[in-house]
């Protein structure tokens, strides 16, 4: 049982690390950003092609600020 | 839209992969044993045609909007690690990855380890490091070739790039015999991940349901905006960086490769 629940977990780590990598904050923004797309276009009616790309610029922005400001 | 953007990316995005998986398959089979290694490896790319196999078909039966979505998310966020690697790297903020150097690590690991027999298997731990480095770096090559393929309607032509890279490097490999150290590998995958960041934010919008002004050809205004933006964030922390922290050599040639 103890060996099925150390393989779960390493198959679950290995997934993690894979999609989502070292920036949770990232994929966190990404989804945020495309859903809040999709509400726009559907329920607001709005052409929100602009929003991806911004959300995508300051994702980046933001976990590279992150990144950088821990370290000298 | 033309196949040749598709073809490209991928043979960059996958040569990046094979380059890293060379580098593992040389140290176990010259420090350990070629017949086990070679197993590995070829246990690996049944396990990789398995999940080609069992995910290829599913994927393009999705409705294209849902694809896009999912995809094109998972894209965008893949895209966005590679490019927030290669920016740390090429700015000293993370060390470059030096194949020769981790060639080494491996080298030096294969050789402390103690031999012993499986079943059919002459030599474990060289059957299992070369099973393992093959499976994780064909894995990335597996997503890209279907994530770009099945949202292009177009996994052949994914499949000619990812495959002509694996050969190349393969070929280039069995001739040298050494890791492939003069790569540029963080300049490819600075380049992959604007591409795939590029490609994961027009399909995931789409998929969201936008009409991109100027349809596919949006990707032609999309693709240099996210890589001057790259650009500017590299020239951003490089000038925030204090001076003697990017003396190192490697880091210097990594930023000028860029």
């Amino acid at each position: 049982m103890n060996t099925v629940i150390r393989w779960l977990k390493s198959v679950a780590a290995f997934w993690y690390d894979f999609i989502v990598g070292d920036d949770w904050q990232v994929a966190a923004m990404l989804v945020a950003g495309v859903a809040l797309t999709a509400i726009l276009v559907h329920a607001a009616h709005v052409s929100a092609w602009w929003l991806l790309p911004i959300v995508v610029v300051a994702s980046l922005g933001w976990s590279l600020h992150r990144a950088t400001a821990r370290k000298p | 839209m033309n196949a040749l953007p598709l073809i490209l990316t991928v043979f960059v995005a996958c040569a990046v992969e094979a380059v890293e998986a060379l580098t593992i398959v040389l140290a176990a089979g010259i420090t350990r044993e070629w017949r086990s290694t070679m197993q590995g490896m070829a246990f690996a790319l049944v396990a990789l045609a398995a999940v080609v196999g069992a995910l290829g078909p599913t994927i393009t039966l999705l409705p294209l909007n849902t694809l896009r979505l999912v995809v094109g998310a998972l894209l965008a966020i893949f895209g966005l690690q590679w490019l927030r690697k290669a920016i740390l790297r090429a700015t000293g903020y993370k060390a470059l990855h030096d194949e020769a150097s981790a060639y080494l690590r491996e080298v030096a690991a294969a050789k402390a380890a103690a031999r012993s027999a499986r079943g059919f298997v002459r030599d474990w731990y060289a059957f299992t490091l070369s099973f393992k480095g093959v499976l994780l770096e064909g894995l990335e090559v597996v997503f890209i070739v279907l994530t770009f393929g099945a949202n292009q309607k177009d996994v052949g032509a994914a499949v000619i790039g990812a495959a002509a890279a694996v050969v190349l490097v393969a070929v280039t490999g069995v001739l040298v015999r050494v890791p492939l150290a003069k790569v540029p590998e963080n300049w490819m995958k600075f380049a992959v991940g604007i591409m795939l960041t590029s490609f994961g934010t027009f399909w995931g919008a789409e998929g969201a349901g936008v009409s991109w002004p100027g349809n596919d050809a949006a990707l032609l205004v999309i693709v240099p905006c996210v890589a001057v933006i790259s650009a500017l964030y590299v020239m951003v922390l490089r000038s925030a960086r204090p001076a003697p922290a990017m003396a190192p050599a490697g880091v210097q040639e990594g930023v000028a490769g860029l």
